[in-house]
Protein backbone atom coordinates (compact mmCIF):
# COMPACT_ATOMS: atom_id res chain seq x y z
CA UNK A 1 0.00 0.00 0.00
CA UNK A 2 3.07 2.29 -0.12
CA UNK A 3 1.85 4.04 -3.27
CA UNK A 4 -1.49 4.83 -1.60
CA UNK A 5 -2.02 8.55 -1.10
CA UNK A 6 -5.13 8.22 1.05
CA UNK A 7 -5.73 10.39 4.10
CA UNK A 8 -4.71 7.47 6.34
CA UNK A 9 -1.57 6.77 4.35
CA UNK A 10 1.43 6.17 6.62
CA UNK A 11 -0.78 5.62 9.68
CA UNK A 12 -0.82 2.44 11.71
CA UNK A 13 -3.64 1.47 13.99
CA UNK A 14 -5.27 -1.19 16.08
CA UNK A 15 -8.85 -2.35 15.49
CA UNK A 16 -10.47 -3.98 18.52
CA UNK A 17 -13.87 -5.65 18.30
CA UNK A 18 -14.39 -7.14 14.85
CA UNK A 19 -16.77 -10.13 15.08
CA UNK A 20 -17.86 -10.48 11.46
CA UNK A 21 -18.37 -8.50 8.28
CA UNK A 22 -21.39 -6.73 9.80
CA UNK A 23 -19.34 -5.39 12.72
CA UNK A 24 -18.99 -1.64 13.07
CA UNK A 25 -15.29 -2.21 13.77
CA UNK A 26 -15.04 -3.95 10.41
CA UNK A 27 -16.76 -1.06 8.60
CA UNK A 28 -14.17 1.27 10.13
CA UNK A 29 -11.26 -1.08 9.39
CA UNK A 30 -12.25 -1.42 5.77
CA UNK A 31 -12.43 2.33 5.17
CA UNK A 32 -9.17 2.93 7.05
CA UNK A 33 -7.48 0.36 4.82
CA UNK A 34 -9.01 1.86 1.68
CA UNK A 35 -7.58 5.22 2.73
CA UNK A 36 -4.12 3.77 3.17
CA UNK A 37 -3.84 2.73 6.84
CA UNK A 38 -1.92 -0.30 8.04
CA UNK A 39 -3.93 -2.34 10.54
CA UNK A 40 -3.57 -4.70 13.47
CA UNK A 41 -6.60 -6.55 14.82
CA UNK A 42 -7.33 -7.87 18.30
CA UNK A 43 -9.83 -10.60 19.03
CA UNK A 44 -11.11 -12.50 22.03
CA UNK A 45 -10.90 -16.29 21.89
CA UNK A 46 -10.70 -18.92 19.16
CA UNK A 47 -14.24 -18.44 17.86
CA UNK A 48 -13.46 -14.78 17.11
CA UNK A 49 -10.01 -15.53 15.72
CA UNK A 50 -11.43 -17.71 12.95
CA UNK A 51 -13.75 -14.86 11.98
CA UNK A 52 -11.23 -12.02 12.23
CA UNK A 53 -8.27 -13.58 10.38
CA UNK A 54 -9.89 -13.90 6.94
CA UNK A 55 -11.27 -10.36 7.20
CA UNK A 56 -7.86 -9.01 8.23
CA UNK A 57 -6.26 -10.83 5.31
CA UNK A 58 -8.75 -9.25 2.93
CA UNK A 59 -7.33 -5.83 3.82
CA UNK A 60 -3.73 -7.01 3.69
CA UNK A 61 -3.14 -7.59 7.41
CA UNK A 62 -1.80 -10.75 9.04
CA UNK A 63 -1.34 -8.98 12.37
CA UNK A 64 -4.05 -10.49 14.60
CA UNK A 65 -3.48 -10.83 18.31
CA UNK A 66 -5.65 -12.09 21.17
CA UNK A 67 -6.78 -9.57 23.77
CA UNK A 68 -9.26 -10.12 26.58
CA UNK A 69 -10.10 -6.60 27.75
CA UNK A 70 -11.29 -7.86 31.15
CA UNK A 71 -7.67 -8.68 31.95
CA UNK A 72 -5.09 -5.88 32.47
CA UNK A 73 -2.16 -8.22 31.83
CA UNK A 74 -3.72 -9.31 28.56
CA UNK A 75 -4.19 -5.70 27.40
CA UNK A 76 -0.59 -4.92 28.31
CA UNK A 77 0.69 -8.05 26.56
CA UNK A 78 -1.28 -7.18 23.40
CA UNK A 79 0.07 -3.64 23.23
CA UNK A 80 3.58 -4.81 24.06
CA UNK A 81 3.48 -7.17 21.09
CA UNK A 82 2.17 -4.36 18.89
CA UNK A 83 5.04 -2.16 20.12
CA UNK A 84 7.54 -4.91 19.27
CA UNK A 85 6.36 -4.97 15.67
CA UNK A 86 5.68 -1.28 15.19
CA UNK A 87 7.69 1.59 16.71
CA UNK A 88 4.60 3.67 17.13
CA UNK A 89 0.89 3.63 16.42
CA UNK A 90 -1.41 6.41 15.29
CA UNK A 91 -4.89 5.22 16.14
CA UNK A 92 -6.99 2.72 18.06
CA UNK A 93 -10.60 1.77 17.40
CA UNK A 94 -12.40 0.36 20.44
CA UNK A 95 -15.68 -1.31 19.46
CA UNK A 96 -16.20 -3.59 22.43
CA UNK A 97 -19.16 -3.96 24.76
CA UNK A 98 -20.83 -6.72 26.73
CA UNK A 99 -23.84 -7.27 28.94
CA UNK A 100 -25.87 -10.32 29.91
CA UNK A 101 -28.57 -10.43 27.24
CA UNK A 102 -31.12 -11.43 29.88
CA UNK A 103 -30.79 -7.87 31.16
CA UNK A 104 -31.12 -6.25 27.72
CA UNK A 105 -34.85 -6.65 27.95
CA UNK A 106 -37.51 -5.80 30.47
CA UNK A 107 -36.86 -3.27 33.23
CA UNK A 108 -33.52 -1.56 33.92
CA UNK A 109 -34.42 -1.36 37.59
CA UNK A 110 -33.95 -5.12 37.81
CA UNK A 111 -30.29 -5.02 36.73
CA UNK A 112 -28.13 -7.15 39.00
CA UNK A 113 -25.03 -5.82 40.75
CA UNK A 114 -22.87 -8.48 39.08
CA UNK A 115 -24.01 -7.70 35.53
CA UNK A 116 -23.87 -3.95 36.19
CA UNK A 117 -20.23 -4.32 37.22
CA UNK A 118 -19.29 -6.56 34.30
CA UNK A 119 -21.11 -4.38 31.77
CA UNK A 120 -19.29 -1.29 33.05
CA UNK A 121 -15.98 -3.13 33.14
CA UNK A 122 -16.05 -4.40 29.56
CA UNK A 123 -18.06 -1.64 27.90
CA UNK A 124 -16.58 1.39 29.69
CA UNK A 125 -13.44 0.72 31.73
CA UNK A 126 -11.78 -1.29 28.96
CA UNK A 127 -11.53 1.87 26.83
CA UNK A 128 -9.68 3.67 29.61
CA UNK A 129 -7.37 0.68 30.11
CA UNK A 130 -6.71 0.52 26.36
CA UNK A 131 -6.00 4.26 26.26
CA UNK A 132 -3.44 3.84 29.03
CA UNK A 133 -1.75 0.97 27.19
CA UNK A 134 -1.82 2.79 23.83
CA UNK A 135 -0.50 6.15 25.11
CA UNK A 136 3.20 5.17 25.24
CA UNK A 137 2.98 3.86 21.65
CA UNK A 138 1.43 7.07 20.33
CA UNK A 139 4.80 8.79 20.11
CA UNK A 140 3.72 11.18 17.36
CA UNK A 141 0.30 11.85 18.81
CA UNK A 142 -2.71 9.78 17.90
CA UNK A 143 -6.44 9.28 17.85
CA UNK A 144 -8.61 6.98 19.92
CA UNK A 145 -12.17 6.28 18.85
CA UNK A 146 -14.84 4.32 20.71
CA UNK A 147 -18.43 3.50 19.82
CA UNK A 148 -21.51 4.70 21.64
CA UNK A 149 -25.25 4.87 21.07
CA UNK A 150 -27.93 7.43 21.82
CA UNK A 151 -29.18 5.11 24.57
CA UNK A 152 -26.39 6.82 26.54
CA UNK A 153 -28.28 10.14 26.39
CA UNK A 154 -31.91 9.13 26.39
CA UNK A 155 -33.91 6.04 27.26
CA UNK A 156 -34.07 3.47 24.48
CA UNK A 157 -36.15 0.29 24.75
CA UNK A 158 -34.26 -2.65 26.28
CA UNK A 159 -30.89 -0.87 26.12
CA UNK A 160 -30.97 -0.65 29.93
CA UNK A 161 -27.63 -1.12 31.70
CA UNK A 162 -25.80 -0.73 28.40
CA UNK A 163 -27.16 2.82 28.17
CA UNK A 164 -25.73 3.55 31.61
CA UNK A 165 -22.37 2.07 30.59
CA UNK A 166 -22.35 4.09 27.35
CA UNK A 167 -23.09 7.28 29.32
CA UNK A 168 -20.04 6.50 31.47
CA UNK A 169 -18.04 5.72 28.33
CA UNK A 170 -18.95 9.11 26.83
CA UNK A 171 -17.92 10.82 30.08
CA UNK A 172 -14.61 8.96 30.03
CA UNK A 173 -14.02 10.18 26.46
CA UNK A 174 -14.05 13.73 27.85
CA UNK A 175 -11.70 12.95 30.74
CA UNK A 176 -9.32 10.99 28.51
CA UNK A 177 -9.34 13.87 26.01
CA UNK A 178 -8.22 16.20 28.79
CA UNK A 179 -5.50 13.85 30.06
CA UNK A 180 -4.04 12.93 26.68
CA UNK A 181 -4.56 16.14 24.70
CA UNK A 182 -1.23 17.66 25.73
CA UNK A 183 0.50 14.72 24.09
CA UNK A 184 -1.34 15.26 20.83
CA UNK A 185 -3.62 12.31 21.45
CA UNK A 186 -7.26 12.92 20.58
CA UNK A 187 -10.13 10.94 22.05
CA UNK A 188 -13.60 10.81 20.51
CA UNK A 189 -16.69 8.65 20.36
CA UNK A 190 -18.97 7.90 17.44
CA UNK A 191 -22.59 7.57 18.52
CA UNK A 192 -23.87 5.31 15.75
CA UNK A 193 -27.49 4.71 14.86
CA UNK A 194 -28.84 1.19 15.40
CA UNK A 195 -27.23 -1.43 13.19
CA UNK A 196 -27.85 -5.10 12.55
CA UNK A 197 -24.71 -6.41 14.23
CA UNK A 198 -23.93 -9.52 16.23
CA UNK A 199 -23.74 -7.46 19.41
CA UNK A 200 -26.94 -5.60 18.54
CA UNK A 201 -28.79 -8.88 18.15
CA UNK A 202 -28.51 -9.37 21.92
CA UNK A 203 -30.85 -6.43 22.50
CA UNK A 204 -34.48 -7.41 22.75
CA UNK A 205 -36.64 -5.88 20.02
CA UNK A 206 -33.64 -4.60 18.06
CA UNK A 207 -35.49 -4.81 14.76
CA UNK A 208 -38.25 -2.51 16.02
CA UNK A 209 -35.67 0.10 17.02
CA UNK A 210 -33.93 -0.27 13.67
CA UNK A 211 -37.15 0.23 11.72
CA UNK A 212 -38.25 3.12 13.93
CA UNK A 213 -35.01 4.93 13.20
CA UNK A 214 -35.44 4.50 9.44
CA UNK A 215 -39.03 5.78 9.65
CA UNK A 216 -38.33 8.80 11.84
CA UNK A 217 -34.74 10.03 11.40
CA UNK A 218 -34.37 13.21 9.32
CA UNK A 219 -32.68 11.26 6.54
CA UNK A 220 -35.38 8.54 6.71
CA UNK A 221 -32.90 5.73 6.54
CA UNK A 222 -30.65 3.58 8.66
CA UNK A 223 -26.92 4.12 8.65
CA UNK A 224 -24.41 1.93 6.87
CA UNK A 225 -21.00 0.58 7.80
CA UNK A 226 -19.56 3.03 5.27
CA UNK A 227 -21.26 5.93 7.09
CA UNK A 228 -19.53 5.01 10.34
CA UNK A 229 -16.27 4.18 8.60
CA UNK A 230 -16.20 7.57 6.91
CA UNK A 231 -16.73 9.44 10.17
CA UNK A 232 -14.02 7.34 11.82
CA UNK A 233 -11.56 8.12 9.03
CA UNK A 234 -12.27 11.80 9.57
CA UNK A 235 -11.69 11.51 13.33
CA UNK A 236 -8.54 9.41 12.99
CA UNK A 237 -6.89 11.16 10.06
CA UNK A 238 -5.40 14.65 10.11
CA UNK A 239 -8.74 15.94 8.78
CA UNK A 240 -9.98 15.79 12.36
CA UNK A 241 -6.77 17.24 13.82
CA UNK A 242 -8.56 19.81 15.97
CA UNK A 243 -11.29 17.54 17.28
CA UNK A 244 -11.19 15.87 20.69
CA UNK A 245 -13.55 15.03 23.52
CA UNK A 246 -16.41 14.84 21.03
CA UNK A 247 -19.35 12.47 20.80
CA UNK A 248 -20.05 12.54 17.08
CA UNK A 249 -23.48 11.30 16.00
CA UNK A 250 -23.60 9.15 12.89
CA UNK A 251 -27.28 8.35 13.07
CA UNK A 252 -28.90 9.93 9.99
CA UNK A 253 -29.82 12.80 12.31
CA UNK A 254 -32.03 10.92 14.72
CA UNK A 255 -30.55 12.67 17.77
CA UNK A 256 -32.15 16.00 16.84
CA UNK A 257 -35.66 14.57 16.75
CA UNK A 258 -37.96 15.31 19.67
CA UNK A 259 -41.06 13.66 18.32
CA UNK A 260 -42.18 11.77 15.25
CA UNK A 261 -43.90 13.78 12.49
CA UNK A 262 -47.65 12.99 12.43
CA UNK A 263 -48.49 10.89 9.40
CA UNK B 1 -38.78 -28.32 -2.50
CA UNK B 2 -40.20 -24.98 -1.42
CA UNK B 3 -38.70 -21.65 -2.31
CA UNK B 4 -38.12 -20.96 1.41
CA UNK B 5 -36.18 -24.21 1.79
CA UNK B 6 -33.99 -23.39 -1.21
CA UNK B 7 -33.16 -19.93 0.12
CA UNK B 8 -32.50 -21.20 3.65
CA UNK B 9 -30.16 -23.87 2.32
CA UNK B 10 -28.28 -21.36 0.19
CA UNK B 11 -27.71 -19.13 3.24
CA UNK B 12 -26.49 -22.10 5.28
CA UNK B 13 -24.12 -23.27 2.53
CA UNK B 14 -22.76 -19.75 2.01
CA UNK B 15 -22.37 -18.94 5.69
CA UNK B 16 -20.96 -22.20 7.01
CA UNK B 17 -19.12 -23.22 3.87
CA UNK B 18 -20.89 -26.54 4.28
CA UNK B 19 -21.05 -29.23 1.62
CA UNK B 20 -24.37 -28.71 -0.18
CA UNK B 21 -25.18 -32.44 -0.02
CA UNK B 22 -24.98 -32.34 3.78
CA UNK B 23 -27.41 -29.44 4.10
CA UNK B 24 -30.56 -31.54 4.41
CA UNK B 25 -33.66 -30.54 6.37
CA UNK B 26 -32.64 -32.92 9.17
CA UNK B 27 -29.12 -31.51 9.44
CA UNK B 28 -28.28 -29.86 12.77
CA UNK B 29 -26.27 -26.64 12.41
CA UNK B 30 -24.00 -27.48 15.32
CA UNK B 31 -23.88 -31.29 15.29
CA UNK B 32 -23.80 -31.93 11.54
CA UNK B 33 -22.64 -28.74 9.85
CA UNK B 34 -19.83 -27.58 12.14
CA UNK B 35 -21.47 -24.36 13.35
CA UNK B 36 -20.51 -22.78 16.68
CA UNK B 37 -22.92 -20.81 18.84
CA UNK B 38 -22.01 -17.50 17.16
CA UNK B 39 -22.67 -19.06 13.75
CA UNK B 40 -26.18 -19.92 14.86
CA UNK B 41 -26.80 -16.28 15.86
CA UNK B 42 -25.37 -15.10 12.55
CA UNK B 43 -27.55 -17.56 10.65
CA UNK B 44 -30.68 -16.32 12.42
CA UNK B 45 -29.71 -12.74 11.50
CA UNK B 46 -29.13 -13.78 7.90
CA UNK B 47 -32.56 -15.46 7.80
CA UNK B 48 -34.15 -12.30 9.20
CA UNK B 49 -32.48 -10.20 6.51
CA UNK B 50 -33.38 -12.57 3.70
CA UNK B 51 -37.00 -13.04 4.67
CA UNK B 52 -37.75 -9.70 6.35
CA UNK B 53 -39.12 -11.39 9.44
CA UNK B 54 -38.18 -11.20 13.10
CA UNK B 55 -37.07 -14.37 14.85
CA UNK B 56 -37.40 -13.78 18.61
CA UNK B 57 -34.87 -15.29 21.02
CA UNK B 58 -37.13 -18.04 22.31
CA UNK B 59 -37.91 -19.14 18.74
CA UNK B 60 -34.24 -18.87 17.72
CA UNK B 61 -33.27 -21.23 20.53
CA UNK B 62 -35.51 -23.89 19.01
CA UNK B 63 -34.09 -23.51 15.51
CA UNK B 64 -31.42 -26.18 15.57
CA UNK B 65 -31.79 -27.79 12.16
CA UNK B 66 -32.26 -26.59 8.61
CA UNK B 67 -35.82 -27.94 8.74
CA UNK B 68 -36.55 -26.01 11.96
CA UNK B 69 -35.57 -22.79 10.17
CA UNK B 70 -37.66 -23.57 7.09
CA UNK B 71 -40.67 -24.38 9.23
CA UNK B 72 -40.44 -21.22 11.36
CA UNK B 73 -39.90 -18.93 8.39
CA UNK B 74 -42.69 -20.53 6.33
CA UNK B 75 -45.10 -19.96 9.22
CA UNK B 76 -43.93 -16.41 10.06
CA UNK B 77 -42.82 -14.82 6.84
CA UNK B 78 -43.27 -11.02 6.89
Amino acid sequence: MSENKGVMSGKRGVIMGVANDHSIAWGIAKLCAEHGAELAFTYQGDSMEKRVRPLAESVGSDFCIPCDVENDDDIQRAFTSIGEKWDSIDFVVHAIAYSDKNELKGRYVETTRANFAQTMDISCYSFTAVAAAAEPLMKNGGSLVTLSYSGAERVMPSYNVMGVAKAALEASVRYLAQDLGQNGIRVNAISAGPMRTLAGSAISGARFVYNWQADNAPMRRNITLEDVGGAAVYLMSDLGAGVTGEVHHVDSGYHVIGMAVPQ
Amino acid sequence: MSDVAERVKKIVVDHLGADEAKVTEAASFIDDLGADSLDTVELVMAFEEEFGCEIPDDAAENIQTVGDAVKFISENQG
